[in-house]
């Protein structure tokens, strides 16, 4: 770890707090779609708990992003007033879910991240979002069984199945990139401690994911280029229409209480 | 009250075949508040009332994760987001518990699912109706869950063994869900004008469907006295509903929200509240299917059913490969 | 394949903690072993209501039939002796 560069501004501290809170809290939005609607009733359970596991996730770190920033911004202040350019969630979450075979392969490809992710937050030099990643490794490690439990069920199950999930896997690769691509301030709060290096991160997360892929007898996409990075700010279509559902209550009634 | 349509000449039983002397000794058990459990000797029409009965409260439930389901993504908090989301998940589980404690009874769970689906099957009327605003969220868990568990209390004392001991756990997780819908709607009450014109208007359209939850008055009911007899109901339905609106009058009250019902007054005599005729006409034709919501409420069951069934294929199939991998390899 | 059939039927059993037994609480469908697991965990324990689960195919479980209790459980009746309250033991014996 480098002593001469300056430690990461309080700003770009909660910017990074950011990114981690709005994957979990887009995704949980996702997921909450699925409740009433899933293959069995035991799955809406499923999903629905990953969902308030998530959202768990990302109000703790807005919390902790609005008083990193200063400027009085709640967690519900964050979550219902920022605007599409403001919000960090890689744009794998913001995804529509499609059928159950997309949902699975979206949250399997951030589950497996997620973990990685918090098992070195665990030691960031930020003794708070290591308080925050320690209870959320326990979360992931239960969603990384979940997800990846049906991943090989439906990759190894049937003919149409297999093809199915195969093809939701082609379509979601492309959006992992962003994932470990390391920018500015990536590489800032790795070199302050308070993150991970994304490199190691990276192989972890391939590790895991090929063995699961092997299992589920499906195989890798090739990498190719990539055109948006939630995690900057720059988001899909789908980010608008969600935010749109999200945050109409709030944007309707200024200021009032709920 | 979730089963409402028990009340059809369909209910009737047969005991005509079975053993009169088995009939006075189980007869004998019910008197003496024994459980009845799952392989024990029952009437036919004992065991066909209470699948009629969990089932159509098991299907109650999940169809009901839909109205509220609907106002997950626009939840006003995070809290409230979490919340709505924890309490639809308790529907879920809570069909899945009386589910489980049907199939006790001999029937399995992708029959009770069909007779859902393809319509033979009643759910409680009440979750036929639309949820059009964020109040509506409150006055679904004040009201529809207050009256649930006016229901669901007495049902913990229900004969048959795996039904009681279901409605237990139900009626502890319940009661969480009838005080988040009163805060929802406290918030309102207290927030901005338009915050309390939308509790008002929620209550407006949810007050009378709640009262028909309870189902028929007990003049047009038939075929209770059986189900009386045998402990699978407990109170009469206008006992339960003549309770839910002493209850739940004053929280209105306190609320500072105005009840739909222009004849509703104080009788201090009977130590009760008087209240206006129900519109039967409304209520009947829900049941058969003319609600605001009956066909998209089973249009979005059958929709996730059947999306769903390659994924459920997918799982047995994977299950019998390892299984047949395990065989081979032993 | 058809999908008339549902997943096998697993029966639950759940520690609450260390220290009791495990209790029947119900059943789950699943495919296999490991999901009745999960399913058991988000069905039976939202509430810390558990710190150990055991499924069991249901087609598994053998039970006593209602039809022999008498002759299974009546004769017990009678025994007892077997209970501590059957003895009479003088006061001046503090012991026993």
């Amino acid at each position: 770890m480098s002593t001469t560069a300056p430690a990461p501004s309080r700003t770009d501290r909660a910017r990074y707090l950011m990114r981690i809170a709005d994957t979990s809290l887009v995704l949980a939005q996702r997921l909450g779609e699925w409740v009433g609607h899933a293959p069995a009733i035991e799955e809406d359970l499923g999903l629905a708990n990953t969902a308030l596991d998530l959202l768990g996730q990302a109000r703790m770190l807005l919390s902790y992003a609005g008083e990193l920033e200063g400027a009085g911004r709640s967690e519900d202040a964050l979550a219902f007033l920022r605007a599409e350019p403001d919000f960090l969630n890689a744009t794998l979450a913001e995804l529509p879910n499609g059928d159950f075979g997309d949902t699975i392969v979206r949250q399997f490809l951030i589950d497996a991240f997620q973990l990685e992710l918090y098992e070195r937050l665990v030691d960031s030099t930020d003794a708070r979002l290591a308080e925050i990643a320690a209870k959320a490794v326990k979360e992931t490690r239960y969603h990384v069984r979940y997800s990846s439990g049906w991943l090989v069920r439906l990759g190894d199950g049937t003919a149409e199945s297999h093809a199915r999930v195969q093809d939701s896997l082609h379509r979601l690769w492309p959006y992992t990139h962003e994932l470990f691509d390391a920018d500015a301030l990536d590489r800032d709060v790795a070199e302050a401690g308070i993150g991970p290096d994304l490199d190691a991160v990276h192989a972890a997360w391939l590790r895991r994911v090929d063995a699961v892929f092997a299992e589920a007898t499906l195989s890798r996409p090739v990498d190719v280029a990539y055109r948006w990075y939630g995690k900057q700010g720059r988001h899909s279509e789908h980010l608008g229409y969600l935010l749109a559902d999200l945050q109409h209550l709030q944007r309707a009634h200024p200021g009032a209480s709920w | 009250m979730y089963t409402q349509g028990l009340n059809e000449p369909g209910a009737k039983a047969a005991p005509v075949a079975e053993d009169s002397e088995r009939l006075r000794r189980f007869q004998e058990r019910i008197d003496a508040e024994e459980k009845i459990e799952p392989k024990d000797w029952m009437p036919e029409a004992y065991r066909q009332t209470l699948i009629r009965q969990i089932s159509q409260h098991a299907h109650s439930e999940i169809v009901g994760m839909l109205p509220e389901g609907n106002w997950i993504t626009r939840a006003p908090t995070l809290l409230r987001k979490s919340i709505l989301i924890a309490k639809v998940q308790d529907e879920g589980g809570h069909g899945a518990y009386l589910y489980s404690a049907a199939e006790t009874l001999g029937i399995s769970r992708a029959e009770l699912i069909d007779q859902l689906l393809t319509g033979k099957a009643k759910y409680s009327s009440i979750f036929n109706y639309p949820t059009l605003s964020w109040a509506d969220i409150g006055a679904i868990g004040w009201l529809v869950d207050g009256a649930a568990i006016m229901n669901q209390i007495p049902l913990c004392r229900c004969s048959y063994g795996p039904y009681a001991r279901a409605m237990i756990r139900i009626c502890k997780e319940e009661s969480f869900h009838q005080r988040q819908g009163y805060d929802i709607t406290l918030k309102l009450a207290r927030g901005s004008a338009e915050q309390r014109r939308m509790a008002q208007d929620a209550l407006n359209r949810w007050w009378w469907p709640s009262l028909m939850m309870f189902g028929p008055s007990d003049a047009a009911s038939q075929h209770t006295a059986l189900s009386v007899r045998w402990k699978i109901k407990r109170f009469t339905n206008d006992e339960l509903r003549q309770k839910f609106v002493d209850f739940t009058v004053p929280q209105a009250r306190f609320l500072g929200l105005s009840v739909p019902d222009p004849e509703l007054r104080w009788d201090e005599q009977a130590g009760q509240h008087r209240f206006g005729s129900i519109d039967w006409a409304e209520f009947n034709d829900v049941l058969k299917g003319n609600g605001p919501c009956n066909r998209e409420r089973l249009a979005a069951r059958r929709a996730a059913h059947e999306s769903g069934r390659w994924v459920r294929e997918a799982a047995a199939a994977h299950a019998a490969k390892h299984a047949a991998r395990g065989a081979a390899a032993a | 394949m058809s999908d008339n059939r549902d997943w096998p039927l697993y029966e639950i059993f759940i520690r609450a903690r260390g220290g009791l037994d495990h209790k029947h609480v119900g059943s789950v469908h699943a495919a296999d072993a490991q999901m009745a697991i999960e399913h058991a965990r988000d069905v039976y324990t939202r509430r810390q209501e558990g710190v150990s689960i055991w499924v069991v195919r249901s087609s598994d479980i053998v039970a006593s039939d209602p039809a022999e209790s008498d002759a299974l459980f009546e004769p017990a009746r009678d025994k007892i002796y077997r209970h501590p309250t059957f003895y009479d033991i003088p006061k001046e014996v503090e012991t026993l």
